[in-house]
């Protein structure tokens, strides 16, 4: 497993994603009151850029009329069809068990913790976002970094 | 009076020792005045006093050649509005173990409720008194005043406590989707009570026949027939009608189901990305359907090559959904045996001549 270290974690406050190209993937970075997922973007379905889709929540009902709203801005919808997927697990609603997007595990790194292997490449680090280009560390910052 | 069979309408050979019920077959008020011993006397000097000759229908003119079956009209009124007629030339021929009534008096093109109500109430007396009483063969179909579904509620408890009743019928041009919320004590009733929900070809709504507006011939109206269909199952299964009510089923009547294979598919896909605004449809619209819709086959839509027919029913996936009809006294077929699709496996030939019906109707 590679990590790549993609973007600062004042970058993609609450809310708010950030989609990056590394491993040769387009992957999308969301941070979901607070926590950080990465997850393809690709739709299963007909290969739309998914991250580029609105985060909602998933509308569940026990008889009709009824709408019980769960999850807000927990769930991306693929803007070419509108199929839903948790943004943690990449799954879909309506069929968990086949159709989900890859989701990439995420961590916070303190660029205190980054700086001290200067060398990323030899600490298990790739720099990101971009390939070929330097991320460049700064002590007092947080990163967030995708394993692929 | 003499025995009035008719040529070629018959039970086939090869069906001899089967079970047979044909659910799609019309009785036809010969006059309004056939009402007045079952309506109050209100409506009665209602309908003299104002000199209403009858409840007209558009649905299509009343000598469109090849429409009704060459001798079922009787000496007096129109085709279907015989018990006599229907014992000579249906039933006792066709050797049906039962035959499901469908009255299509035109009670849904009266503005006034009461006025409609009174009328539905006394045509399904008649239908009960005059032919299901007469012939034990009979099952019966309940008319509902749709115009006011309080009403229409009222009607199918009227009808649950005659057990010959085993559905209620609206039309399928109704004046608006039939699964939307207002219709819905229709169908709570029909759950408690047990009776299929009926949705029967035609409408007097005024809402044109297709959705870009009237068409000019007749020809057009008739091919046309599914597309309300499609509509009214739609609406049935996006509104949660069976959510709601787990227990209904839902039966077309004369609409047709070759095109319902590439509705499921359209439904089930779209389904996928809209269902959100439906989130009681928890399950793809093909299963529910699947589930609680079945459908008469009369009339088939015939294919020059049969395997294409055989192949559609393939595609409906379940072997439970399709029910035997002839749509008597209308003529859709030439030979009897082409009444069935040809080239079905005996099982499903036996589960469409009586055991879906059966099991739909709880026949027995």
């Amino acid at each position: 497993m590679t990590k790549y270290v993609v973007a600062t974690v004042d970058e993609i406050p609450p809310g708010r994603r950030k989609v990056v190209e590394i491993a040769k993937r387009s992957i999308g970075v969301f941070n979901v009151k607070g926590n950080f997922y990465a997850i393809r973007n690709q739709c299963p379905h007909g290969g739309g850029p998914m991250c580029e889709g609105v985060t909602s929540g998933l509308v569940r009902s026990d008889k009709p009329g009824n709408y019980d709203y769960i999850m807000r801005g927990e769930i991306i919808r693929c803007p070419w069809h509108g199929w839903e997927f948790e943004i943690a697990t990449g799954q879909s609603w309506f069929d968990p068990a086949k159709t989900k997007v890859k989701a990439y595990a995420t961590d916070v790194e303190s660029g205190e913790a980054l700086a001290r292997n200067p060398e990323l490449s030899a600490a298990g680090f790739q720099p990101g976002p971009y390939s070929g280009e330097t991320y460049e560390v700064e002590v007092d910052r947080d990163y967030v970094i995708v394993n692929i | 009076m003499a025995v009035q069979q008719l040529e070629n309408y018959a039970r086939p050979e090869q069906w001899a020792g089967l079970d047979l019920v044909d659910t799609d077959v019309h009785i036809n008020l010969d006059n309004l005045r056939s009402l007045f011993p079952y309506l109050e006397a209100r409506w009665c000097d209602y309908i003299t006093e104002s000199g209403m000759g009858g409840l007209a229908s558009n649905l299509y003119p009343s000598n469109a050649p090849n429409l009704f079956l060459e001798g079922s009209r009787p000496d007096q009124g129109p085709p279907g509005s015989s018990l006599e007629l229907l014992q000579q030339q249906l039933l006792d021929p066709w050797q049906l173990q039962y035959a499901i009534l469908n009255c299509t008096y035109a009670v849904d093109s009266v503005h006034n409720d009461d006025f409609a109500a009174a009328l539905a109430r006394a045509l399904n007396r008649w239908q009960l008194h005059e032919w299901l009483e007469q012939d034990p063969r009979l099952r019966g179909s309940a008319v509902l005043p749709l115009q006011n579904p309080a009403f229409a509620a009222k009607e199918v408890e009227w009808a649950a406590q005659h057990s010959q009743f085993v559905q209620v019928t609206v039309p399928s041009r109704s004046r608006e989707p039939l699964g939307r919320r207002g219709f819905w004590p229709i169908y709570d009733a029909a759950q408690r009570a047990g009776l299929v929900v009926g949705v029967q070809a035609g409408g007097l709504s005024g809402n044109p026949v297709t959705p870009v507006g009237w068409a000019t011939y007749f020809v057009e109206d008739y091919v046309s027939v599914p597309l309300a269909f499609q509509a009214q199952l739609m609406s049935f299964v996006a509104e949660g009608v069976f959510v709601q009510y787990p227990e209904l089923t839902v039966a077309t009547i004369e609409g047709g189901f070759s095109w319902l294979p590439p509705m499921m598919w359209r439904f089930d896909k779209d389904w996928k990305g809209l269902r959100r605004e439906v989130p009681w449809v928890e399950r793809p619209p093909s299963e529910v359907i699947r589930d609680h819709v079945r459908m008469t086959i009369a009339p088939l839509d015939r294919p020059d090559t049969p395997e294409f027919l055989v192949e559609v029913i393939d595609q409906l996936l379940r072997d439970d959904m399709l029910m035997f009809s002839t749509d008597y006294p209308q003529a859709h077929f030439a030979n009897s045996a082409d009444s069935l699709p040809e080239g079905i496996s005996g099982d499903l030939q036996t589960k469409i001549m009586s055991g879906n019906a059966h099991a739909t109707y709880r026949l027995g």
